[in-house]
């Protein structure tokens, strides 16, 4: 207890008042604001990481709204949610801004994932800034899968079935834990309540662990197209005003997308038997999970043994916790990396196919398929990625970022995608 | 930018390749008038609708989610709901005495159901649950056009096929037996605006009016989206101008 902190600087004097106390608008600053330093050519692959903030608050927002008229339990909970509807003034807005939104939540999410696989935004040193965000994801999925049963369709019942049914393969205590996590035999009223409690409690999770994600990624700042660390300040620009603006841009153009989802094509992504009420007397011809579950299913129903096949779907999202230590290669951007240029774009093409295979009968040529695709995945990241860092020899790196875009004389600034990137 | 777009675009064509999978894979497609961005109902179609479900679907199926008052949506006025509410006996209570009691419906009432509850729907239908209409469309692929060809599918069937007993032949049906023996036939009933009662008539009113039963905010849903969307492009455009001109400060000052 040397000195005192310092008095706060800032123009409005109730505002310095405050700050020097308790010095949140400094915070504000320093993450979004003139004093947080960023790389200036990020391009528009960087504005999904804010896109996700804001699609988890409109979540949360439409999510307490349909909380006030929704009732958790199997006699009424699929009438309160026609009730919303049809009878709650804008009812119908709400709910299908949170229908979808679950959609693009998981389509933000997913592009914020494939930019991080193509800049080598997860290697070092940001190793626990992509475990957290994985550890975001697989919240995100639980959550949308919790959320999925409480309309008490036929898929929200028969989804819940057969995803609980995963935990019933583990040696000695499945059963147990499965009767645990349903609050008896069967799904009924008492997983209805307990999946009900949980959603509401997730989401405020990921909020929490987002934070971590905040505070682990302004320790050594965001990761630039380029891959190569900042050399001085004339590679950054403040965040305020920059990338507040370019936010705001792609913001609005992303809402006038979901707006075309929400208000003309609501039930396009859902399916249409979860507007058939939950009936445990009759299974539908094919369960199928939600679009962004998908790629996993396929990898779950590829493998013909149950235990081997959850070990495999859970497997392929624990093996992206190691990521970092699989690709050793010291170059991050797929800039300057050739192969592994043309094995992400297989690997995005991989994931596009499992995803499509996962709401096909496992039959046939679906079968066969979907088992290539499936080794295919773990072949990437067990094989490919691990010699790629011994056979490929990458392209030379750029001294700084403001290095090539002040040779090259191009007119315009940093903000662009790097040249020559397909 | 632009690659964002199209990969927008892939996705949404693999979105609709995903959820297009079942069934009206032989169906008649007809242009609904209340598809498309701009799409609203036909009223008169919605009112010879109500009147085929009231006098053919109604014996059977219930319509659970739609009270009277949502008929002014199909142009009818107060007057006209509550004369049309009367003619329905709904049960109520209990009352002071403990007592259930009948009394004519009101406006605010919910379609009264053919059945008091599902066994006993059942047991009149030979075990077979006619299924509440009110979400029909939304709850079958191909909405509209399945339901559509489905009213219209009865034939005769095909030599190939043996027809059960208690089952019907459908030609859109999936697995071609249905339970529902045919419910409409030309002139089944006589429509108040004096048009032809074919099949295909009854067929497609009956299907507008379940689609509007389906999806009563369906028309000021898309008046918003069109203004919400309006409002975005507008404000990605004015927003797109700012930040070409924020980012021009910043080449100055660093050239």
């Amino acid at each position: 207890m040397k000195n005192s902190p310092p008095e706060s600087q800032f123009k409005n004097p109730i505002i310095n008042w405050i700050d020097t106390r308790l010095p949140i608008f400094t915070a504000m600053n320093e993450t979004v604001g003139t004093e947080h330093p960023t790389p200036k050519n990020l391009n528009y692959w960087w504005n999904f990481g804010s896109l996700a903030g804001v699609v988890l608050v409109i979540m949360i927002i439409t999510g307490i709204a349909l909380a006030m008229n929704y009732t958790a339990h199997v006699d009424h909970a699929f009438d309160s949610v026609e009730r919303i509807m049809r009878d709650v003034n804008g009812g119908w807005l709400i709910r299908y801004i949170h229908m979808n939104g679950a959609s693009f939540f998981f389509i933000v999410v997913y592009i914020h994932m494939a930019r991080n696989l193509y800049y080598g935004s997860y290697k070092a040193p940001r190793e626990l800034l992509w475990i957290l965000g994985v550890v975001i994801y697989l919240l995100m999925m639980a959550t949308a899968f919790l959320g999925y049963t409480l309309p008490w369709g036929q898929m929200s019942f028969w989804g819940a079935t057969v995803i609980t049914n995963f935990f019933s393969v583990i040696p000695f205590v499945g059963e147990p834990i499965v009767s645990w996590l349903l609050g008896g035999y069967t799904v009924d009223n008492p997983t209805l309540n307990r999946f009900y409690a949980l959603h509401y409690l997730l989401p405020f999770v990921i909020a929490g662990v987002i934070l971590l994600h905040i505070v682990a990624l302004h320790r050594f700042g965001s990761n630039n197209p380029l891959g190569i660390d900042i050399k001085s300040d004339k590679d950054m620009i403040p965040f305020h005003p920059y990338y507040t603006i370019k936010d705001f841009f792609g913001l609005s153009v992303f809402l006038a997308i979901f707006c075309v989802f929400v208000f003309f094509v609501p039930n396009i992504l859902g399916h249409p038997d979860n507007y058939v009420p939950a009936d445990p007397l009759s299974t539908p011809a094919h369960i199928v999970p939600e679009w962004y579950l998908s790629p996993f299913y396929a990898i779950l129903r590829a493998v013909p043994d149950k235990l081997l096949g959850v070990l495999a779907m859970f497997g392929a999202i624990g093996i992206l916790f190691i990521l970092p230590w699989l690709d050793r290669s010291p170059v991050r951007s797929a800039h300057f990396r050739p192969m592994y240029k043309v094995f992400y774009w297989l690997f995005i093409i991989n994931m596009l196919a499992l995803g499509y295979l996962g709401v096909q009968n496992p039959e046939g040529i679906y079968l066969i398929l979907g088992r290539t695709c499936t080794a295919w995945y773990f072949i990437h990241f067990l094989i490919v990625i691990p010699l790629l860092n011994v056979i490929e020899i990458p392209k030379a790196l750029p001294k700084s970022i403001s290095d090539p875009i002040f040779s090259s004389g191009s007119s315009e600034m940093g903000a662009t995608t790097p040249r020559g990137q397909k | 930018m632009i690659r964002t777009v199209f990969i927008l675009v892939v996705f949404l064509l693999f979105s609709f390749s995903v959820n297009a999978s079942d069934p009206l894979e032989k169906g008649e497609h007809k242009s609904w008038g209340f598809l498309g961005p701009f799409g609203t109902y036909n009223k008169s179609s919605l009112q010879r609708g109500l009147q085929v479900y009231t006098e053919v679907c109604s014996s059977c199926h219930s319509l659970k989610y739609i009270a009277y008052r949502n008929l002014s949506d199909l142009g009818y006025n107060k007057e006209e709901i509550k004369a049309f509410s009367e003619n329905f006996t709904v049960t109520d209570g209990p009352n002071d005495d403990g007592e259930m009691f009948e009394r004519p419906g009101r406006p605010s009432d919910h379609f009264v159901s053919p059945y008091p509850n599902v066994n006993a729907a059942k047991a009149a239908n030979g075990g077979a649950y006619p299924p509440d209409l009110s979400l029909i469309t939304k709850a079958r692929g191909g909405g509209a056009d399945y339901l559509y060809s489905l009213l219209i599918g009865y034939k005769e069937a095909p030599d190939s096929i043996k027809v059960l007993e208690g089952t019907y032949y459908n030609k859109y049906y999936n697995g071609n037996l249905i339970a529902m023996p045919q419910p409409l036939y030309d002139d089944g009933v006589v429509y108040a605006d004096g048009t032809k009662a074919n099949i295909e008539q009854m067929a497609a009113d009956v299907t507008e009016f379940l689609s509007w039963a389906a999806e009563p905010e369906m028309e000021e849903r898309k008046r918003t989206g069109i203004a919400a969307i309006a409002f975005l492009l507008i404000m990605a455009v004015l927003s797109f101008m700012a930040k070409q001109q924020i980012w021009a400060n910043l080449k100055k000052k660093q050239a």
